[in-house]
């Protein structure tokens, strides 16, 4: 199988990056295998319970980057109880006792704690890029110790994480000698950070090309830190709240139009809508645009600003843009490839959008290929529009905001508009349902979503046909999570061996039973089968024919975790 | 099995904070058969044609507005940066008047709105009288800011006033012996708002 000596595959390998490139070159033969494991540098774990820091350690031994998902998907929308697990800490420890240099770790809904974060600062001399997403269990100690000890930090991005602030100025710890930050994003923190070290910050960061503020920075200081730094890409504004006559404003105006080079915008933490002019001259350059969290942007404002972009790849947006809002962007943004539509209230503002906008944006954005869509009413004709027009779906979520909505027009389920749309869009790789469905919408997905992925499923279906459909016909299937559907053990257990297949399932308020669950931990020992139970009472035992209110089951090399909490029990 | 259900309701979701799963409807859950998957689906479906019929809000009230736990999916991180920026009460206390009231910032579109809130309030106790002749108003509208400060109400654009502002008070002039209690800019249009 060699003709060429190590060092030469070596050099090939080189040329493969992808985590599954690389795992179909593992598998070629023995020697393929040793070649890769040394020459591995970045590796992806999206389920951390799924193999012990050790092994992984222990097989890629150059590990420089690792990527690390914690927590189920949906404890998102707080389903998961406190204090279900996904620790940092075991890595952060397995790590430093090795000699593994690492330079980058990305995370996803795990627990990191202070502790966790110092070690990881003095663990690592060339570490250089932290990025945190729906983490939580860390204040801004933690980030001190990252800003004091990792001397070539080049990157350290929070994103949606619950952080406490101890109001003690980490952002001043970074050391004079710190030059190298490439992107910082503190967008998420709550306190206040020490203006003057930051602008010293931001002037000693030739290279600094994302920067995302919180909301405590204030508008003059905004304009200082982009005169200091022109070469910026992507800017995260904090507070954008300002007199219009003052000077502050006026300077900012000025400021504005030198910074040519922002392609990405993002923040207005806090907005006072006559301001947003002063950005329009930045707009045309634009790709990317994030106002889902700018609460203080009214709907005509928006659509004021959108006009100015016609370069816009991505859009993620608050409903209250609305169908006519989302008309000027089909007109108005040719390009766009990614839109995200966020409800502005929980329940939906009903002047907000419906199938008419996402039916405009279909006609007019013909390369769109992601869309998570939150609105008040979806018809079957307006999915079937969609489908025939943006054929290239990759990712399709839509919300309708009432659960088991039909079709308002013809009181019918949605199973038709979906059918259409996973017919229509071969590539689809993520689908999120919602709104009335019956277990035919789950026939067409057996059959036609061939390249489906991750699958999320609320308030659907009729029996354990549904499920099975899924399971049977999604040969791609990763991720599948249900909640409050009828699905029972007759679906869980038909096909057992399908789930080593498959990253994940979740399910929660439907027909389980734990008899089911014991069942088909005993037959599949390479899944954990873990059942919550939150009942108060300490000295209630399971009984087989209860029903589960919450189930999550993973494959796993790692056999049952040691940390799990009380209310768990792994079957 | 206990169906969860959401009803649209205009302004009633936020006013409802009891998260509860069960039928929209109240009745006890021992009731509804488990099996009939179909058949309580299609009640929960009956029952909310019934609502889109009667759509004025009062009818609404009959059937208590359920929240769903963790519905709309909506992570939430973005619920508590988003959507709870739609309510801001602050107290509100006028010297002289024997209990407090709270009001919705959010609610106001400005001071004049607010003004006229105050009116509504307090009227009983004298506003408007007291607020009539702007140069020798009875009283004066303070605020307590994000920093613990007392400030003037009406120097600040609103925006800016309803992000800071943690409570409000009527104070009487005579409290404020030789501060300089001019009206300025906005807070002139919100005296003449109230003397209107």
């Amino acid at each position: 199988m060699n003709y060429f000596p190590d060092e030469v595959i070596e050099h090939i390998f080189d040329y493969v990056v992808s985590h599954r490139d690389r795992n179909a070159l593992s598998l070629v033969c023995k020697s393929w295998y040793r070649i890769e494991r040394f020459t591995r540098q970045r590796v992806f774990i999206g389920n951390c319970y799924s193999i012990t820091p050790e092994r992984l350690i222990q097989r890629f031994p150059g590990l420089k980057s690792l990527t690390l998902k914690g927590k189920p998907h949906f404890a998102d929308f707080s389903l998961v109880p406190y204090d279900w697990g996904g620790f940092l800490c075991p890595w952060i420890e397995a790590l430093a006792k090795s000699r593994v240099g690492l330079e980058e770790l990305r995370l996803k809904r795990m627990v990191v704690s202070d502790e966790s974060l110092e070690l990881l600062s003095r663990s690592f001399t060339h570490f250089k890029s932290l990025v945190l997403v729906s983490c939580e269990g860390f204040t801004t100690d933690g980030l001190a110790a990252i800003a004091a000890n990792c001397r070539f930090l080049r990157e350290l991005d929070l994103q949606e994480n619950e952080v406490e602030d101890h109001k003690g100025q980490w952002l001043s710890c970074f050391p004079d000698s710190c030059t190298s930050l490439v992107s910082l994003n503190f967008a998420c923190l709550k306190g206040e950070v020490s203006l003057g070290a930051l602008e010293r910050l931001v002037a000693r960061s030739p290279n600094l090309k994302s920067l995302k503020l919180n909301r405590s920075v204030p508008l003059d200081a905004l304009q200082r830190i982009m005169m200091r730094a022109p070469q910026l890409a992507d800017l995260g504004i904090g507070s954008f709240v300002h007199d219009p006559d003052s000077e502050a404003y006026i300077r900012l105006k000025n400021t504005i139009l030198k910074c040519k080079s922002i392609t990405s915008l993002s923040g207005f933490l806090e907005v006072a809508p006559h301001c947003l002019a002063a950005i329009y001259p930045i707009c045309p350059n634009l790709t990317s645009l994030n106002l889902s969290y700018a609460a203080g942007i009214q709907g005509s404002e928006l659509i004021k600003l959108i006009r100015h972009c016609g370069k816009l790849q991505r859009l993620w947006i608050m409903d209250c843009i609305g169908d006519k809002g989302l008309g000027v962007v089909a007109m108005t943004c040719k390009d766009l490839q990614e839109l995200r539509v966020f409800p502005s209230a929980p329940y939906g503002n009903p002047a907000a959008v419906t199938e008419k906008g996402l039916v405009a944006i279909s006609m007019g954005c013909p390369k769109l290929h992601s869309l998570l869509y939150f609105c008040h009413q979806m018809t079957n004709a307006a999915l079937i529009t969609v489908a025939k027009n943006c054929p290239n779906f990759i990712r399709f979520r839509l919300c309708i905001l009432e659960a088991l909505k039909p079709d308002p027009d013809t009181l019918e389920p949605l199973d038709e508009g979906f059918g259409a749309i996973v017919q229509s869009c071969r590539r689809l790789r993520r689908l999120s349902l919602s709104g009335q469905l019956t277990d035919q919408v789950f026939l067409y997905i057996g059959m036609y979503a061939e390249q489906l992925e991750m699958l999320s499923i609320a308030f659907a279906g009729e029996s354990d046909k549904g499920m099975l459909y899924v399971l049977n016909g999604c040969k791609k299937l990763r991720k599948l999570e249900i909640r409050d559907c009828p699905f029972g053990n007759m679906a869980l257990l038909t096909d057992v061996g399908k789930y080593e297949t498959m990253r994940s399932l979740w399910m929660s308020s439907c027909e389980v039973t734990v008899g089911a669950c014991k069942l088909l931990a005993k037959k599949m020992p390479r899944l954990n089968v873990e059942i919550f139970n939150e009942n108060e009472q300490e000295d209630c035992s399971l009984e087989d024919g209860q029903r589960v209110e919450k189930m999550y089951l993973y494959r796993t090399l790692a056999g049952k975790r040691k940390d799990a909490p009380e209310y768990v029990w792994t079957l | 099995m206990l169906l969860l259900m959401e009803k649209q309701g205009l302004g009633l979701g936020l006013e409802i904070t009891e998260l509860r799963l069960g039928l929209p409807c109240g009745e006890p859950v021992e009731k509804k058969e488990k099996k009939e998957k179909k058949r309580v689906f299609s009640e929960i479906q009956a029952g909310d044609d019934d609502d889109d019929e009667n759509s004025s809000s009062e009818d609404r009230k009959v059937q208590t507005k359920n929240q769903v736990v963790g519905w709309p999916p909506l992570c939430s991180y973005r619920k508590k940066n988003t959507v709870s920026q739609t309510k801001k009460y602050v107290k509100v206390s006028m010297d002289g008047a024997p209990f407090l009231r709270k009001i919705d910032l959010a609610m106001h579109k400005g001071y004049s709105d607010l003004a006229l809130s105050f009116e509504n309030f307090f009227s009983c106790y004298g506003i408007r009288e007291a607020l009539k002749d702007a140069d020798n108003a009875e009283h004066v509208p303070i605020y307590e800011d994000k920093d613990g400060d007392w400030m003037l109400v009406g120097d600040v654009p609103w925006e800016m006033f309803i992000e800071s502002c943690k409570r409000l008070r009527i104070m009487k002039r005579s409290d404020a012996k030789g501060f300089d209690l001019q009206p300025k800019g906005s807070l002139k249009g919100f005296i003449e708002g109230v003397t209107k």
